[in-house]
């Protein structure tokens, strides 16, 4: 077990620092730089190049950026004047993290909910009706949602707050938005997860040995067919992240994904590497806590020597 | 009253070798199986019938109305569904129903492209990686491994803002991003089928092992790349979408459902439905491709074959 987390850590350092390197090309490929205006005089582009140590060979660039990057220091932002990046993604996480947790909450209950429900009516009208709401769920984009949501309850009916942050009242609509999609795909896992357990035998001896239709679902069938939730709970982070990219700009949230989105339009480049940087270790510290919780949850999987199936 | 017996009643009937061979009923073969039972499914083909007509109008739409997609005409700017115009006008005064299934063409086309982009590279990455075993096999899936780490969206909006959003930009960046799901499940198959006895015996004939992995071991999968390809078209449309509705998709006069939804977006408080057609145009081509993936899925998966 200690082996494979080592290995399963190896390899997430490895992955960040490939994402960094690739994040730092791509980001130099792009054309101008981040101080490029007619109206700039040449000299003074010159000296902010050099304030800014854009001026040096860009392996040196390269060098001094990892080398920050291990103090855990990830630079100015060149656009917003004096504010470290450090400082911004203190300021925009917790907003995106709010939202993402509030979307989680209700969707990932309903989607199960959902799932037991159509599992345990196999091939009945009930069934059917959950799959298909389920997919429906899935197929609407989230932005045509919260489209949908903002001109309905926002501005027909006039309940709710269109967009901004603040209290509750507007933290609904976009964590409705949000979650919208991972109601139906965790239905449909949930219920082809079900559908494993309850042809089990433990299932079948549980039911000989005199518990309830409702004791049976409640202490074998739930329980174990969470299981497998666990697996895709790492996709289900990635995906409500991106999510927050459109959402957040939609109902205008003072989040990360927004600082994001505007980084790229601005060439800032500490931003865009630190926003990047640090989705990228969110999302792979998700699937490593994922990979090393599924091991201990369920003692079936013992990984040996850290092969994959 | 007796029957008469004669001698020649019992004569025995001429027997006809290759008659009896013949097979009297069109034979069941894997595909047609799959079909009998996809048929079976409702849900399925009312999502196969939803496409088709989707594909259908994407094709003739366009034609259906006087109107150029493209060309601006101030004058009936932001004009409701109406008897000349089906779906309105946008704020430009371009027709909507003319432009969304342009736009739906545009959709379908990325999606498909993108998505069989994904399935060759995929195929053929997790083949070779699971035929060949050992150190590649190691090397390749510690790649996919470090590969599936990283938040491709992320690295797509870069691509898109390095190299310039385009039709075939996007293309590309929605098939650099997507074969790692497909690899890892052929990988998977591979190693399954590459026991079995038909690989060893076409080595035993002298196959090299490109022809055994693209002649032998492909063809065992195309089920599973259908199924693959038929959920990944969703995801790349989406992906499109998306792109195009951050402002980094395709770019105006061409229009794709993201960017009309983009477009409708903005004057979504007065005209609705300048976002809301698009939208739902978009969502019901995603449900049909999500159902009729699934349906195959279910016909192909062998734990409920009888």
């Amino acid at each position: 077990m200690f082996r494979y987390i080592a290995r399963r850590f190896m390899l997430s350092v490895l992955a960040l620092w490939a994402i960094a390197t690739l994040t730092f090309i791509l980001m130099h490929s792009i054309p101008g730089d981040p101080f490029t205006d007619p109206k700039l005089p040449e000299h003074i582009h010159q000296l902010l190049l050099h304030k800014y140590g854009l001026d040096k060979p860009l392996y040196e660039q390269y060098l001094i950026y990892l080398n920050n990057l291990l103090h855990g220091d990830l630079g100015d932002s060149l656009r917003f004047r004096e504010q470290s990046v450090n400082k911004m993604i203190a300021q925009g996480f917790p907003v995106s993290a709010l939202l993402g947790v509030e979307a989680l909450a209700w969707s990932v209950s309903l989607g199960l909910l959902l799932g037991l429900v159509a599992a345990l009516n196999r091939n009945r009208v009930l069934d059917m009706v959950t799959m298909a709401i389920a997919i429906i769920a899935i197929s609407v984009p989230n932005f045509v949602i919260a489209g949908a949501l903002q001109w309905l309850l926002g501005v027909k009916l006039e309940v709710l707050p269109i967009a901004r942050w603040g209290g509750i009242e507007y933290q609904i609509l976009p964590a409705v938005s949000l979650g919208f999609g991972v109601v139906g795909g965790m239905a449909r896992f949930m219920r082809t997860s079900v559908l494993d357990v309850i042809t089990q035998d433990y299932i079948r001896t549980a039911k000989s040995k005199g518990l309830s239709a409702f004791e049976t679902v409640w202490r074998h069938v739930i329980r174990n067919s969470l299981l497998p939730i666990v697996t895709i709970l790492g996709p289900l982070i990635a995906g409500i992240t991106t999510g927050t990219f459109v959402v957040e700009q939609i109902f205008g949230i003072p989040g990360l994904g927004k600082y994001f989105v505007n980084s790229i339009y601005n060439r800032d480049y500490p931003l865009i590497m630190g926003t990047t940087l640090f989705y990228a270790v969110i999302l792979i510290f998700m699937n490593f806590v994922v990979d090393v919780l599924y091991g201990v949850i369920d003692p079936r999987i013992r990984v040996v020597g850290g092969k994959e199936g | 009253m007796a029957v008469e017996l004669r001698p020649e009643l019992f004569e025995p009937e001429a027997l006809d070798a290759s008659a009896m061979e013949a097979i009297e009923r069109p034979p069941v073969t894997f595909w047609s199986d799959v079909w009998r039972r996809f048929r079976k499914n409702r849900l399925a083909m009312f999502g196969l019938v939803l496409l088709a007509l989707m594909l259908l109008m994407a094709a003739v739409g366009p034609l259906l109305t006087p109107y150029d997609a493209s060309a601006n005409n101030w004058a009936i700017g932001n004009k409701g569904p109406s008897h000349e115009h089906w779906f309105g006008t946008d704020q430009l005064g371009r027709d909507i129903f003319t432009r969304a299934w342009i736009g739906t063409r545009i959709s379908l086309f990325i999606g498909i492209t993108a998505a069989l982009l994904d399935v060759t590279i995929g195929t053929l990455y997790g083949v070779i990686s699971g035929f060949s075993g050992g150190v590649v096999d190691d090397v390749m899936m510690r790649f996919i491994d470090i590969m599936y780490g990283v938040p491709y969206l992320l690295l797509v909006i870069l691509l898109l803002v390095v190299v310039g959003a385009g039709l075939w930009t996007i293309i590309l960046a929605m098939g650099i991003s997507g074969w790692i799901g497909a690899a890892r499940l052929i990988r998977g198959q591979v190693l399954q089928l590459k026991e079995q006895e038909f690989v060893l015996a076409a080595r035993t004939l002298g196959a090299n092992s490109w022809r055994i992995m693209l002649r032998h071991l492909v063809p065992n999968v195309l089920g599973f790349l259908l199924v693959n390809m038929t959920l990944t078209i969703p995801g790349a449309i989406f992906g499109e979408a998306f792109l195009s509705f951050i402002g980094l998709g395709i770019q105006p006069p061409l229009a794709s459902l993201g960017t009309m939804i983009s477009e409708g977006y903005q004057v979504y408080r007065l005209y609705p439905y300048q976002w809301f057609i698009p939208g739902m145009i978009l969502a019901i081509i995603l449900f049909a491709f999500n159902v009729v993936g699934d349906g195959l899925r279910d016909a192909l998966d062998p734990k409920l074959r009888q």
